[in-house]
Formats: structure tokens, C-alpha cells, sequence
């Protein structure tokens, strides 16, 4: 089996977010990076399809160089060949990026290993969240989509999707070749071994140069939603604050 | 020219979070000065018309098929598109749910226009005639970043963030007109059907439930969840965490509170032991109250929270329940 991860370069910011000074992305001066956990998970699923039923693991980003860091991640958890699609640094909008994605798997599928049974991405990038890029390539492609995956095995020639949306669980059954969006809480994602992070130092990221025009929505701004003020009571220090916080609960009506 | 308001329902019952993109729609028509029209996918919404013209919809078109018995994105996709075609509308809106999140991508992907998810109320710059180009603005990171964006399309495709409206009947209802209509299915829409459906009967959910006692990295072990178990249970509520705890293994990922996992709308928000990072906090700021107990005074949800009780939480959150106790005794 065949299997392609698409995953995406983020900042991962901890108690706010911070803007650049033009406001054209977040200031990351002082952050790491990482992707979205949907994202960590679609490749956790790739590589339990590929463990069960043998066949290889493709991990790939449209982004720039930097990016490399996210591939290696990826080829340390045992990923056996990664990809770059290099951008100009802006991030793109959905449309071109969902091009890009699909021009790199056509590129990918020409060459001696042919097609993937199954990419696989993530419900929604963790920083911009358009809930479609996948969508999108699965259409260009002409192969069958579903997103917000919570389940995901594979039979043959089918890969059976079960996902929950309030309170509904729903199963569907896609014949391969096929697109899936999963949503964290599918499974567990495994950590690098020490053996994975020292091969995925030599790890070949393959470049390949996108295609396509940019799309019709463009950012124009990033801007900091205004700060909810604080009123902050400190009920006390330690066990002696309990009798406090049973006073809050029942002004609240809660006892 | 209308504004399209995309119905979301499961079997015919409506999905709260319909009624907020419905009046969205309804503010965005009365903007470009033009009708508003709603609609519903499946014959088992039929007897929802009624009711969405008191939101202000004046015709309800409603896709009638065999394969649109229950939720399928390529069904309810192609039910819009061929809307598109007929009506021509000049926007196209829906929930900012999973599934009108999903649905839009679809009808985006068939047209190959944009889409924008997740777009807030204000700040909403529609132009003179069709062609301009629309500013608004939508949220990212879940809600903590916003992101002013410029939309170039014939046809604007877009859902509502979501409880960013409220939504509100029309001051002049209208009688909406039920329209039946046959859509153009692909295919596909025979192969991307739901093949089995349960439904949970849901109790108390971490979404829904008035209390939620969250407990983070500081809880140490899935054994050390026992004492915040107890106090959920007292005051009738459910246990929440971060995602350190899920990705320890401590506990299952539907407890998980924040952007990739359950926003709550409690009562009460307990936050034992997590440090309130921008992605937890997304998930858990819909409560009314957040009591933070955190050993450290500077933790990022301390400084948010209403109420703080700076200790250690296996000392603190036992000594609530035994007041609890002690006062209802
Ligand atoms: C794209 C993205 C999405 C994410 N989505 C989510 C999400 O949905 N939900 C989520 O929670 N996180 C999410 N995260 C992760 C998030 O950034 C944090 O890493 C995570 O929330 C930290 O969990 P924590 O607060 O339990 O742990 P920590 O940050 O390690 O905090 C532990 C806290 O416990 C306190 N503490 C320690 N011992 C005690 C004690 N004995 N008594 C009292 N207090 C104690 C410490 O002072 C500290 O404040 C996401 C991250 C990214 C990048
Ligand atoms: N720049 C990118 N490179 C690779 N994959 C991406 C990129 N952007 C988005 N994706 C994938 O598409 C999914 C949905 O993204 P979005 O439509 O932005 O919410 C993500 O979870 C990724 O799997």
C-alpha cells in the first residue's frame, strides 16, 4: 500500500500570540514550530496502514525551506521518503496550495512507484484552518473524500472512514484510490526513537516545483482579537482556600 | 440575486448552529439589500420551512433524492451547486461546523472558486456591484488570531464562525415559499454515503455540561484524574483535559478541551494543574467562570481565570469535595 501524508510548517505559540509588525504573521521570534496534531495524526494513520499491510509512506509539504524540519520530524517516526514544495515564503491560499499538492502527487504517481492508495491529511491546519485544502486536491484528483476521520482501517480495496459529528456516528466505505481527512483522537501518535532521529538526519527531502495560480482569497491583515479584560480573585493559598471556592460554586447556584 | 443559507440538520433536526448562519445570511442580505433564501437537503427537513421563514428566509428551496436520506458532503453539494446554477446567488452561507465547514469545501472545489471559513459578523465590506471584491474578516488558530482576508469571486462562498451570531427571529417574517427541487447528483454521491449510523444517546457531554473539572500535566497520572473524578461527580458535571494528558495516554482524547479538541460552554470551568496555553484556552474560555489551581502564581491561566487558588492540586481539589460534603450535610 501506498500512502501519502500531507502536513504543514506552523508556529507553535504557547500563552499568546504575538504579530510581526506589519501584521503579516505571527512573530516567531521566539517560538518553535510544529504542525497541526490532525496532522501528527494523519501521519501516525499512514504509518499503521503501511505497518499492517506493507508498502511505503510519503510525507509532503508545500511551504519554504524551513520546512525541511517538519520532514525530517516525519521521516524520524519512520516516513521512508519526503517531499518539499517550496514556496516563496508568503503562505499561499488554499487554492494554490491545494494545486501545488495536487501537481506534486501527479508528479509523484508518473514516476516508477505509481500511484497512492490513499493521502491522507489532516482536518485542518492548525493556523489558518480553511477545512479544505484536502477537499479540494481529492476533487482535482477525481478520488473519493471524507473528512474529520476519528477511524480508519483498510480491506482490499476499501477503506472504511468512521467519524462523529454530534452525537452521530457515521461509517463510510471508499473505494481505493482515495483522500481521507483525520481529526486527533484517532489514534496515539508514536514519538521518535533515537535510531529514527539519527537516520532522518540523512533523510533526502525531494523537491519538486509547484504549479498553479493563486487563488481568489488573499490575507490581507493578521490582527490580535481584543483581550477579554481579567478579574482575577485569589481564593487563597493551598487547602485553606476550599471554604472560598464552595462560597463561589454556591453564589453560582451550584450546590 | 440572493444570499443562500445552507440548513444544517441530522435527519431532519436542526443543528443550532444553523439558525446563527441563517441570520448571518439575513444580515448579509439586508446589507446588499437583496432577498435571503434557505435550503435543506433530504425530504426529512421538509417540515423545518416553517420555522426558518420566521429567521427571515423567504423561499426554503428543498433538495428532494433518494441518496440525500441522510448527511452526505457530496450530496449536499451537488443540491447547492445546482442551486447555483438556477438561482445564481450572490453568496452562498453556512455553519462553521464540521459538516458546513465540509459542505463548502466541496461546492468550492466543484466551481473551483474560494471559500472562507469561519467568517466573523463585523467588519463585513461588500462592495457596489457583483464583482467587487468583498473584504471581511475570519478566525484562525481556532478563534485566538483574526485574519482580515479580501474575497474575489462571482459567487462568495463562506461559513459563519461559530456563536458569533445570536441568532434572532425577523422583524418582518417571511412566509417562505417551500420550492421542492430535483438536484444534479454526481456518481459519487452514490459511493460517499453513509453505509452505518449510530446514534449515542448523550448525557452529560463535556460540551454541554454546566461544570467540567480539566485537569492538566499537573495531575501527574491517569490515577491522579480519581480526586477531580469526585468533584465532577458532585457538582454533576464531567472531567475535561489538555492535550499533554491525552498525548500521555492519561486520558481519551474525548475529554479533551481546546482547538483540536471539545469547546465547552460550562458553568464552571476547573483548570487543575494546566497552564493555560492559547490552544487550551480557546476550548475552555466559553465557560462562564474559570477557577485556575495552579502551584504557580504566573501560570497563563491564572492570570485569566476569574478565581485562582494557588496550591498544590492533590491537596486542593479533595478539599473542595470534603467542603462540598460538609455543607450539604
Ligand atoms: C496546533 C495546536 C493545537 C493544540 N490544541 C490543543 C488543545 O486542543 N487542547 C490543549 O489542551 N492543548 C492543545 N495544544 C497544546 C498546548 O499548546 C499545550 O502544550 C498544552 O495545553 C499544555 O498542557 P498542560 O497545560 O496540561 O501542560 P503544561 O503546559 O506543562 O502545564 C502544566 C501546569 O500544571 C501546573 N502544575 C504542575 N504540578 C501541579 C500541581 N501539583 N498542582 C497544581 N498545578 C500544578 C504547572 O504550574 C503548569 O502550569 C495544541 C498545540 C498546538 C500547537
Ligand atoms: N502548505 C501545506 N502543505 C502540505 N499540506 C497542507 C498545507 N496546507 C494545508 N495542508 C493539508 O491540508 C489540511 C487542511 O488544511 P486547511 O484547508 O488549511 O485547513 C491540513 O491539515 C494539511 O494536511
Amino acid at each position: 500500500m501506498r500512502v501519502l501524508i500531507c502536513i504543514k510548517r506552523v508556529p507553535a505559540p504557547g500563552a499568546r500570540i504575538n504579530l510581526t509588525a506589519d501584521g503579516q504573521a505571527v512573530d516567531t521570534t521566539n517560538l518553535g514550530f510544529t504542525m497541526s496534531p490532525h496532522e501528527e495524526c494523519a501521519l501516525e494513520a499512514g504509518l499503521a496502514l503501511v505497518e499492517t499491510h506493507g508498502g511505503s509512506a510519503t510525507a509532503l509539504t508545500v511551504g519554504r525551506p524551513e520546512a525541511e524540519e517538519q520532514l525530517r520530524y516525519a521521516a524520524s517516526l519512520g516516513v521512508t521518503s519526503v517531499v518539499l514544495v517550496p514556496t516563496d515564503g508568503n503562505d499561499w491560499d488554499p487554492q494554490r496550495t491545494a494545486r501545488a499538492i495536487t501537481g506534486a502527487v501527479e508528479h509523484l504517481e508518473a514516476g516508477a512507484d505509481g500511484s497512492f492508495d490513499l493521502i491522507i491529511f489532516g482536518n485542518e491546519s492548525a493556523d489558518s484552518g480553511g477545512f479544505q485544502v484536502g477537499v479540494r486536491v481529492a476533487r482535482a484528483l477525481d478520488r473519493p473524500v471524507v473528512t474529520g476521520a476519528k477511524g480508519l482501517t483498510v480491506d482490499e480495496d476499501v477503506a472504511s472512514i468512521r467519524r462523529e459529528i454530534d452525537g452521530v456516528q457515521e461509517v463510510y466505505e471508499l473505494p481505493l484510490p482515495a483522500v481521507v481527512g483525520v481529526k486527533e483522537g484517532i489514534n496515539l501518535p508514536r514519538y521518535p526513537t533515537m535510531k529514527g532521529r539519527l537516520t532522518s538526519r540523512k533523510a533526502t527531502v525531494d523537491a519538486i516545483n509547484a504549479t498553479g495560480e493563486a487563488g481568489g482569497q488573499a490575507m490581507v491583515t493578521l490582527l490580535s482579537p481584543p483581550e477579554v479584560a481579567s478579574h482575577l480573585v485569589v481564593l487563597g493559598d493551598g487547602v485553606t482556600a476550599a471554604p472560598a471556592v464552595v462560597d463561589v460554586l454556591d453564589e453560582l447556584g451550584l450546590l | 440575486m440572493t444570499v443562500l443559507a445552507l440548513i444544517e440538520h441530522d435527519r431532519g433536526r436542526l443543528v443550532p448552529a444553523a439558525l446563527e448562519s441563517l441570520t448571518f445570511g439575513r444580515q448579509l442580505a439586508d446589507r446588499i439589500g437583496t432577498e435571503l433564501e434557505a435550503v435543506t437537503i433530504g425530504s426529512t427537513a421538509d417540515g423545518l420551512a416553517a420555522h426558518l421563514g420566521e429567521f427571515g428566509a423567504a423561499t426554503v428551496h428543498q433538495a428532494h433524492h433518494e441518496l440525500l436520506a441522510d448527511f452526505s458532503a457530496d450530496g449536499w453539494a451537488d443540491s447547492v451547486v445546482t442551486l447555483i446554477g438556477t438561482g445564481n446567488p450572490h453568496a452562498v452561507v453556512a455553519s462553521g461546523t464540521d459538516r458546513g465547514n465540509e459542505v463548502l469545501a466541496h461546492v468550492a472545489a466543484r466551481l473551483d472558486a474560494p471559500f472562507v471559513a469561519n467568517v466573523l459578523p463585523t467588519g463585513l465590506e461588500t462592495g457596489a456591484d457583483r464583482n467587487s471584491p468583498w473584504h471581511l474578516t475570519r478566525v484562525r488558530w481556532g478563534g485566538s488570531l483574526h485574519e482580515r482576508a479580501v474575497l474575489h469571486a462571482d459567487v462568495k462562498l463562506m461559513t459563519a464562525a461559530l456563536h458569533r451570531v445570536d441568532a434572532e427571529r425577523a422583524d418582518t417574517p417571511g412566509p417562505a415559499t417551500p420550492a421542492p427541487f430535483l438536484p444534479v447528483l454526481e456518481e459519487r454521491a452514490a459511493i460517499t454515503i453513509v453505509r452505518d449510523r449510530v446514534e449515542r444517546t448523550a448525557g452529560v457531554t463535556l460540551a454541554t455540561a454546566s461544570v467540567v473539572v480539566g485537569g492538566g500535566r499537573g495531575v501527574g497520572s491517569p490515577e491522579g484524574f480519581a480526586p477531580l473524578e469526585d468533584l465532577a461527580q458532585l457538582l454533576g458535571g464531567v472531567v475535561g483535559c489538555s492535550r499533554a494528558v491525552t498525548n500521555n495516554g492519561w486520558r481519551n482524547h474525548t475529554d479533551q478541551v481546546g482547538q483540536t479538541g471539545t469547546r465547552i460552554s460550562a458553568d464552571v470551568y476547573f483548570a487543575c494543574g494546566i497552564s493555560g496555553a492559547i490552544q487550551h484556552w480557546v476550548g475552555a474560555s466559553g465557560a462562564k467562570c474559570i477557577i485556575a489551581i495552579n502551584t504557580d502564581p504566573g501560570a497563563n491561566i491564572v492570570t485569566k481565570a476569574d478565581y485562582a487558588v494557588i496550591g498544590d492540586l492533590h491537596e486542593v481539589v479533595p478539599a473542595i469535595a470534603d467542603e462540598i460534603r460538609r455543607r450539604r450535610d
